[in-house]
């Protein structure tokens, strides 16, 4: 069985085609590295297999069932992290109000959950963390009770939505391990979006890379090529690996690096070793 | 000190304010936790308009105030967040809810005391009948806030997350205004259209200033309204002015008080508890 199928998939927003006639096989215990330009439908492609995007053509089986919405399987971790930034709530309750969710009742949490909720949080090392209030908490610690958050109800597969956003480099390393360690200790698949591949290497099973409405699903090698990017980027790329890294060159300029201009903190890219335990 | 208590009016007075009270102070803890107090205090005004368009066709201004302020907040829960959310659409139904609310009082003989009844609130004119309704309606609010609160808060700290998992966003707003619709209709009983946001809102807020603990917060908020409604009763008792006007003194300086810089209280809020 596997994690994700999709079957000449298509998917349209407000009329306009963001993927089309995609077709592609994600295995259970696989993670994947999900690449792209912006606005290239990296999260698109993720609400779709939660089945709130239904696919205008084709096919979407999650875990061997048709994608729908609701899936208890699926953690997920969203791009959109719209939670008031003067949220006066504690982590903990933050994130504890994900358990059973869904479920009618009073948020009063019973044995297990308070345990698996605790479990999560020791996951990503967040048990200090999240006993004060949100509207304290830097947007990088925000980021790891999100993760927790992703964590609880036993996924089998995980979508996380650009999770490195605003991380330093040491924490954008420790999350990417920490994946990757669930990935092995649970068996579980992972889709994991980012905007640079190298804060990737070493993790990931698979790249699949998305642009200009199509995809490409294979391994670092088989994918971050000249031939293959230039077709997703509709223009000439070159790939130049240099000491351990890849660069995506489009001309002279480096292609991945400048879509980070469009990120709120570009600072954040930079080795910022101070101010961070 | 309990001499207050022999007279009818001042025992309705008190058991009105708890009713009202405790359950502004709860269904204000999550009006704030998901930054609709706005809306809250637009639903208020809304109640105005019912309040005096049932005044004018002969029936108890509170079943109007329900009615208007019900339908409103439904129709403010379909309309979605983003809407229920716009200062400028709030403000004008906000506004227009007023100025219809005057045009029906024009018509009315009692004008100047029903008005002032009604956009003050005068918790000392309560009967035993209206606390008997006041008890029916809070518990229903609380009664339905109690079964949808856990998607409710779900739906409210992860709105994403819960929508994948297919908790209908729309659906526990609209059901989360309706409840702060009845809320704010009894909160117009003790202490007016206009000062609702001060049982609503004030208490809830200071109380999430205190813990970041949910539970407690709840608590602490219904538990703070409690002591700022009756103590304000009291004080209008001994000093003969409107309790209005202390409950709302009271609201205020709860407020600012949590609000201080609390070098302890930052330690204590980190405190495992
Ligand atoms: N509701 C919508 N209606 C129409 N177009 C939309 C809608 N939502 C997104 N789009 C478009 O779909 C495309 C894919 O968006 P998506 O959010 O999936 O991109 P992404 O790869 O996640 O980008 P980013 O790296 O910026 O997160 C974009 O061009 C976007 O403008
Ligand atoms: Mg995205």
């Amino acid at each position: 069985m596997n994690a994700v199928e999709l079957r000449d998939v298509s998917l349209t927003l407000g009329g306009r085609t963001i993927l089309a006639g995609i077709g592609l096989d994600i295995a259970m215990g696989e993670f994947v590295g999900v690449l792209g330009p912006n606005g290239s439908g990296k999260t698109t492609l993720m609400r779709a297999i939660l089945g709130l995007v239904p696919p205008s053509r084709g096919s979407i089986h999650v875990l061997g069932q048709p994608a729908t919405r609701g899936n208890p399987a699926i953690g997920y971790m969203p791009q959109a992290r719209h939670f008031a930034s003067d949220l006066r709530l504690s982590g903990r309750d933050f994130v504890a109000s994900v358990s059973n969710g869904h479920r009618l009742g009073l948020p009063v949490r019973g044995r297990i959950a308070r345990a698996e909720m605790e479990q999560a949080l020791r996951l990503v090392g967040a048990q200090e963390l999240a006993r004060r209030p949100l509207a304290e908490l830097s947007g990088g610690e925000r980021q790891r009770l999100l993760l927790a958050q992703a964590l609880i109800g036993k996924p089998q597969l995980l979508l996380l939505d650009e999770p490195l956003i605003s991380l330093d480099p040491h924490r954008q390393q420790e999350v990417v391990d920490l994946v990757k360690t669930l990935k092995a200790d649970l068996g579980i698949a992972v889709l994991f979006s980012a905007h640079d591949v190298n804060s990737l290497l070493g993790a990931i099973d698979k790249v699949l890379y998305l642009g200009s409405g199509q995809a490409a699903l294979g391994t670092i090698d088989e994918v971050i090529t000249g031939p293959v990017l230039s077709r997703l980027y509709g223009s000439h790329i070159d790939v130049v690996r240099v000491g351990g890294r890849i660069f995506v060159m489009s001309g002279s300029c480096c292609a991945e690096t400048e879509e980070h201009r469009h990120e709120p903190a570009p600072a954040d890219r930079q080795p910022r070793h101070s101010g961070h335990a | 000190m309990l001499e207050m208590l022999q007279y009818d009016f001042m025992r309705n007075a008190f058991a009105a304010a708890a009713v009202v009270a405790i359950v502004a102070g709860t269904v204000g803890y999550f009006l704030v936790l998901r930054g609709q107090t706005f809306a809250g205090h637009a639903l208020a005004h809304v109640g105005f308009t019912g309040a005096t368009g049932a005044v004018l066709l002969g029936i108890a201004p509170i079943w109007g105030m329900v009615l208007a302020t019900v339908a409103a907040g439904i129709g403010m829960g379909f309309m979605g967040e983003r809407l229920a959310q716009r200062d400028v659409a709030i403000g004008l139904v906000l506004a227009l809810a007023l100025g219809l609310g005057l045009l029906f009082l024009h018509f009315f003989t009692a004008f100047a005391t029903q008005a002032t009844t009604l956009l003050f609130g005068n918790v000392l004119a309560v009967d035993m009948r209206t606390v008997w309704v006041l008890l029916a309606l809070g518990s229903v609010s609380l009664a339905t806030l109690a079964v949808i609160s856990r998607p409710l808060l779900f739906a409210s700290l992860h709105p994403e997350l819960a929508e994948a998992k297919g908790v209908s966003l729309r659906l526990y707003s609209v059901l989360f205004l309706a409840i702060v619709a009845l809320a704010t209709a009894e909160c117009a009983q003790i202490v007016g259209v206009l000062l609702v946001f001060a049982l609503m809102v004030g208490p809830a807020a200071a109380a999430q200033r205190l813990t970041s603990a949910m539970a407690a917060g709840v608590l602490l908020s219904a538990v703070l309204a409690l002591l700022e409604a009756w103590s304000g009763i009291a004080l209008a008792y001994y000093t003969d002015w409107p309790s209005s006007f202390w409950i709302t003194a009271l609201s205020a300086a709860v407020y600012l008080i949590a609000t201080l810089p609390r070098p302890m209280g930052r330690f204590a809020s980190a405190a495992p508890r």
